[in-house]
């Protein structure tokens, strides 16, 4: 138990998705003007990324890397260069089936988090963690906690950064800096912020 | 020839895919701790955007609109393979440094941005060039900002080095946040400061602007 403690904390602060990682930048610049937009897509990523990790671990382990395809008679096939594009079709997939599936039987759920879908499929943050994920060699369960700390890592980046944007609308900022520039060295500040959990374990 | 010239150079400061267009942050902040391995980030993505946008442009006319996303995704995801096969083969090494993100290029906005904007758009040669020329904005930026993350984080360029740092009995602390992430942030946002104050035309409108005079009567 204390080992997924560790590596959802972990997941969470020290290598924070967006502000440690860098992952889903755009994403996370673009869409970070109000709070209530932030706190829709941050959902949406933590949706997301809790079902592709894990999906995406069980299609590695019993299909594509080396060997396991075993259990279909197959020991020494190695698909594992078909990473790349059948990660990215789970995801695409995955998104796809839960618009249409939200849109039918949840719609409220659908009104708030819908337009954010299309863009999570391109999203850095939700291939990265897959990526992470193969790369570590997470066993299933630990994929579904690390899915859900990198998906509540982004999250709460977004959501701090759109609330300093907020109140930085009214600041007078110099002419070259305003917009995209002082919003860097904001997001700069905040990862010097995230820095101070770094060496936190449990 | 002269609008070739064009689609190639425009990328380069006036219409920057990073500074500009907002598209493929990620991999600029995550690979530029060294200028090798940035080198290795460019290559591969200039030519997944150049061959892209070419293949992209080649089927436009035959792509239904409802699955083009999809069908953009396969031809930028096996391009992706094929460069990640091409870089574990001959250098393995920076391949293992990149890790994921010669992955990432597949998400990378720049690839998808342009094959969506221009190459959907536009004949095969032009859009080739213009895949070139964003791939080469990308790179600009992307060297500035590891030349001065290697040189003032770690005194050395590509490895060799420049700087003597006091560890090694020369002269030169070297500033270690450099190689941190916060820096790639403040690097890329002065750069914005630099490119912006030369291009005026854009700077970004405040959405309140301030009036001038408000203080009545006040000491100034």
């Amino acid at each position: 138990m204390e080992h997924y403690l560790s590596l959802l904390v972990s997941a969470i602060f020290v290598e924070n998705m967006a502000l440690m990682l860098f992952l889903g930048m755009c994403t996370f610049l673009a869409v970070s003007k109000q709070v209530e937009t932030a706190i829709g897509l941050g959902l949406t990523v933590v949706f997301v990324l809790t079902l592709t990790v894990p999906l995406n671990n069980v299609i590695y382990s019993y299909v594509l890397a080396d060997g396991a395809l075993a259990w279909a008679g197959l020991p020494e096939v190695d698909l594992s260069f078909l990473g790349l594009l059948c990660y990215i079709g789970v995801i695409a997939a995955v998104v796809q089936i839960l618009e249409m599936f939200l849109d039918k039987y949840v719609p409220a759920l659908y009104n708030a988090l819908g337009v954010f879908l299309p863009l999570i499929a391109v999203n850095c943050a939700i291939f990265g963690g897959t990526l992470f994920m193969v790369e570590r060699t997470y066993s299933f369960s630990e994929s579904v906690v690390y899915g859900f700390g990198t998906g509540t890592g982004w999250a709460l980046a977004i959501i701090l950064l759109a609330g300093i944007r907020e109140k930085m609308k009214y600041s007078d900022v110099p002419e070259g800096l305003r917009g995209l520039g002082i919003t860097f060295i904001s997001v700069g500040l905040m990862s010097l912020g995230f820095m101070s959990f770094s060496g936190l374990s449990l | 020839m002269s609008g070739m010239k064009e689609i190639l150079t425009k990328p380069l400061f006036r219409d920057n895919p990073i500074t500009l267009q907002i598209l493929g942050i990620c991999s600029a902040l995550a690979v530029t701790t060294s200028l090798t391995v940035t080198l290795v980030m460019c290559v591969a993505l200039t030519s997944v955007a150049a061959f892209a946008n070419l293949f992209v442009s080649v089927i436009r006319n035959h792509m239904p609109s409802s699955i083009r996303i999809i069908i953009q995704m396969t031809i930028i995801a096996s391009l992706v393979i094929l460069v990640d096969q091409v870089l574990q083969a001959i250098a393995y090494d920076i391949s293992k440094q990149l890790s994921v993100f010669v992955g990432l290029i597949i998400t990378n906005c720049i690839v998808l941005g342009r094959a969506e904007a221009f190459a959907m758009k536009n004949p095969p040669f032009p859009s080739f060039v213009d895949g070139v020329g964003n791939g080469m904005g990308y790179s600009l930026i992307l060297i500035a900002v590891a030349t001065l993350r290697e040189l003032f984080g770690a005194g050395t360029l590509m490895g060799v080095t420049i700087l003597p740092s006091v560890a090694n009995g020369g002269w030169y602390q070297p500033n270690g946040l450099m190689l941190l992430a916060p820096s790639a942030f403040f690097i890329i946002g002065g750069l914005i400061w630099v490119i912006r104050s030369r291009y005026t035309e854009q700077v970004e409108q405040d959405e309140f602007v301030m009036a001038p005079h408000t203080v009545e009567g006040g000491a100034h």
